[in-house]
């Protein structure tokens, strides 16, 4: 019966899952640091915002796959040659950045331009405005998003077991072959996926709530 | 820098792939907006039983990775005795995905119409249907239609994975000219070109979609 | 209550008989018994949450009474004789129902994805199946009618609160109701803006409709109304002339509501 095989499997699943919730941790790390300056440039006047928005829109339109190929395999020919799992890991985070820098952008301009101009009128500096008045106000929009995102990259670290990146997904892929068990264990996996994502998606739905009910509270007050 | 030159010959191949590459994206989108619509209007519906099954379908669909979820289709229908072609699996796969991601986008875009449109409505004289039909539904479609448009250009790129189960589309075709030719950094940067060159269009009707989407509000 | 019993006359376009509303708990109205009379204007006036606006959305069947009944000419809304039977009417019988019945919403409600002109024309369009040659004339007269011809191919993001609600009118005219319902449809608006919508009602019951009208407007009830009724907590208090009713009420209710109002009326209009 399959069950006993894959029960034996579960500690090799669970290790593997560890190394998904890394991957997905590691590019989130990336994503939502390289995102910040992203936006600030983005949201600036001059050479650097139409990088950044180049940056953005090209993120924007290039597959994540295509992007892990071309970190991974890519850059082997001119003498760059990374482990699968660093290469994953890059690669979700600096497409990762593009989508936060957006989110990002998002918070800070759905501030009220009121807010500023008031700040500004109590003599406080641009610098001070952004940490002081604008950031902690965009905080509460950005955080849903950020929210759908994480799990989105969660379930995206799969895509790094097509470049053998050890992962939740390449593990399950050489048990199925091993075994010949496709079904049970894609399904499987799926469930550990499920149950992975699930609290992130609750979470990310509370933050909805909370804040749509600080946007209502905004306007009645 | 030799092989760029080279390029040149693999052009038609990853052409054809691009081909293919636009059918999984439209035939997934299809399906997705059908189940979609679907599933949208049954998690409005009266009966909790309803509500509930659309809500599960929505909530797994979304939580497991589309790749899992491709691999289950292609390979592990196989082991229950079910074989279906990579574009079947694909497309398939990608449609019942959607379909989870887009009843949330349309449920959404019914709720957003205000219940003063619907009344207003009634009380020229009508009926449910021509309410639905003649006011709400064109107003939601203009607050759906930016996310509709986003939903395409992320399936566009998502459907590099069909690659994953031997779909013979622009990454597949790509991978296997690799492995021919050893000019990789060429042929990726060719494919994400490409890609590019598929997405902006609609990236393009994506911003006239939230422009239009502005417009004609309160 | 003192009053007599009303005996309605059995000519009444609108007969409430002893409708009662509840939310839940909350009971909204309560044993409502009125009558509008064709060509009558009916002003209602009363204190916030005293049931006003309910009972009009009942006589439209946007609620439906928890106990009693609406007649509409003589036809029960919401509810069919059927072999001997009532029953619920079809979706497509209150429709029917709803198309001789106008109303004006509080917050205008036209359809922000079409221009004026077309606001006006989708009722005779869409639901009265008329050509659009024969419709557009028609809605460009009603428009002209309420001062906005102008404004035809505006979309109403484009018009002030005060010709948004103009255009309603208009709009709810274009059916040819006999009934208009007016559901404090100057309350959303910036005091200047009142007048104009308030000039178009006026002209509209010079012209002999009939209509039901919602309001906090006094000055319009005494001056246009044929009857005011009092409502409070859910219950016709007193009714009669608006003359008999705004210069001597008999409740002591009605009294501290008018007194309320004057006063607040009184300290706005004054420099």
């Amino acid at each position: 019966m399959s069950w006993n095989i894959l029960a034996d499997s579960m500690p090799q699943l669970l290790q593997a899952a560890l190394s998904t919730l890394q991957m997905t941790g590691l590019a989130f790390l990336i994503a939502a640091v390289l995102g910040l300056p992203l936006a600030l440039a983005r949201m600036g006047p001059g050479l650097p915002g139409v990088l950044a928005l180049g940056y953005i829109e090209t993120m924007r339109g290039v597959p994540q796959l295509a992007l892990l190929f071309l970190i991974y395999f890519g850059l082997v020919p001119l003498g760059i040659a990374l482990r699968a799992f660093d290469a994953a890991v890059i690669g979700l985070g600096l497409s990762g950045a593009a989508y936060l820098a957006e989110v990002y952008r998002a918070g800070v301009q759905g501030v009220e331009p009121g807010q500023i101009e008031a700040a500004q009128m109590i003599g406080m500096r641009r610098r001070a405005v952004l940490r002081h008045v604008v950031l902690p106000q965009a905080w509460p929009a950005v955080l849903p998003p950020m929210g759908n995102y994480l799990v989105a990259l969660l379930k995206d670290t799969s895509i790094a077991s097509i470049i053998s990146a050890p992962e939740l997904m390449l593990r399950a892929r050489d048990l199925s072959s091993e075994y010949f068990l496709p079904m049970d264990y894609y399904l499987l996996v799926g469930g550990m996926y499920l149950v992975m994502a699930w609290p992130l998606m609750q979470g990310t739905r509370m933050l909805e709530r909370r804040a749509a009910r600080g946007r209502l509270q905004g306007e009645v007050r | 820098m030799s092989g760029w030159g080279r390029i040149w010959d693999a052009l038609p191949l990853l052409l054809s792939g691009a081909m293919t590459t636009i059918e999984i994206t439209a035939g997934g989108f299809l399906i997705a907006v059908a189940l979609g619509l679907l599933a949208g209007a049954l998690l409005g519906a009266r009966s909790r039983a309803v509500r509930a099954a659309a809500r599960v379908y929505t909530d797994v669909f979304r939580a497991v990775p589309v790749l899992t979820q491709l691999f289950i289709l292609y390979f592990g229908l196989v082991e229950v005795g079910v074989r279906l072609e990579p574009l079947q699996a694909a497309i398939l796969g990608f449609g019942i995905n959607g379909g989870a991601y887009l009843a949330e986008v349309f449920r959404a875009g019914l709720l957003s119409v205000h219940h003063g449109q619907t009344e207003a409505a009634q009380m020229l004289g009508m009926t449910r249907l021509a309410v639905l039909r003649i006011v709400v539904l064109p107003q939601a479609m203009r607050i759906v239609l930016p996310s509709l448009a986003n939903y395409a250009i992320g399936l566009l790129k998502d459907s590099t994975l069909a690659s994953a189960v031997a779909a013979p589309e622009l990454m597949f075709l790509a991978r296997k000219l690799v492995d021919r030719t050893f000019l990789g950094p060429q042929i990726y940067f060719s494919v994400a070109v490409i890609y590019l060159a598929m997405s902006l269009p609609l990236a393009r009707l994506s911003r006239l979609a939230e422009a239009r989407a502005g417009r004609g509000r309160r | 209550m003192s009053d007599p019993p009303l005996v309605p006359r059995p000519e009444a376009l609108v007969r409430a008989v002893r409708v009662g509303k509840r939310f839940g708990e909350t009971e909204v109205l309560r044993d409502v018994d009125l009558s509008v009379q064709p060509g009558e204007v009916l002003a209602i006036i009363g204190p916030s949450g005293s049931g006003k606006t309910t009972l009009l959305r009942c006589i439209a069947h946007l609620e439906h009474p928890t106990s009693g009944h609406v007649e509409i000419a003589g036809e029960r809304v919401g509810a069919v004789l059927d072999r001997g039977h009532l029953r619920p009417m079809s979706d497509r019988e209150i429709a029917r129902l709803r198309q001789g019945i106008g109303m004006v919403f509080q917050r205008f409600n036209l359809f922000p994805h079409l221009t004026a002109i077309e606001n006006v024309m989708l009722g005779p369009v869409q639901v009265l199946r008329r050509h659009r040659s024969e419709a557009e004339p028609l809605a460009r007269e009603l428009l002209r009618k309420v001062g906005l011809a102008h404004k035809a191919d505006s979309y109403p993001e484009r018009l002030s609160g005060g010709q948004q609600q103009r255009v309603a009118i208009a709009r709810s005219l274009a059916m040819q109701p006999r009934l208009m319902l007016f559901d404090e449809a100057t309350s959303a608006l910036d005091p200047e803006l009142i007048g104009e919508v308030l000039a178009v009602m006026r002209d509209l019951a010079r012209d002999g409709m009939t209509m039901l009208v919602v309001t906090h407007e006094m000055g319009f009830a005494e001056d246009v109304a044929d009857r005011v009724v009092f409502m409070d907590h859910g219950r016709v208090v007193e009714e009669g002339p608006p003359r008999e009713l705004f210069r001597a009420p008999s409740h002591a209710r009605t009294q501290a509501f008018l007194r309320a109002v004057i006063d607040r009326q009184a300290m706005a209009e004054a420099p």
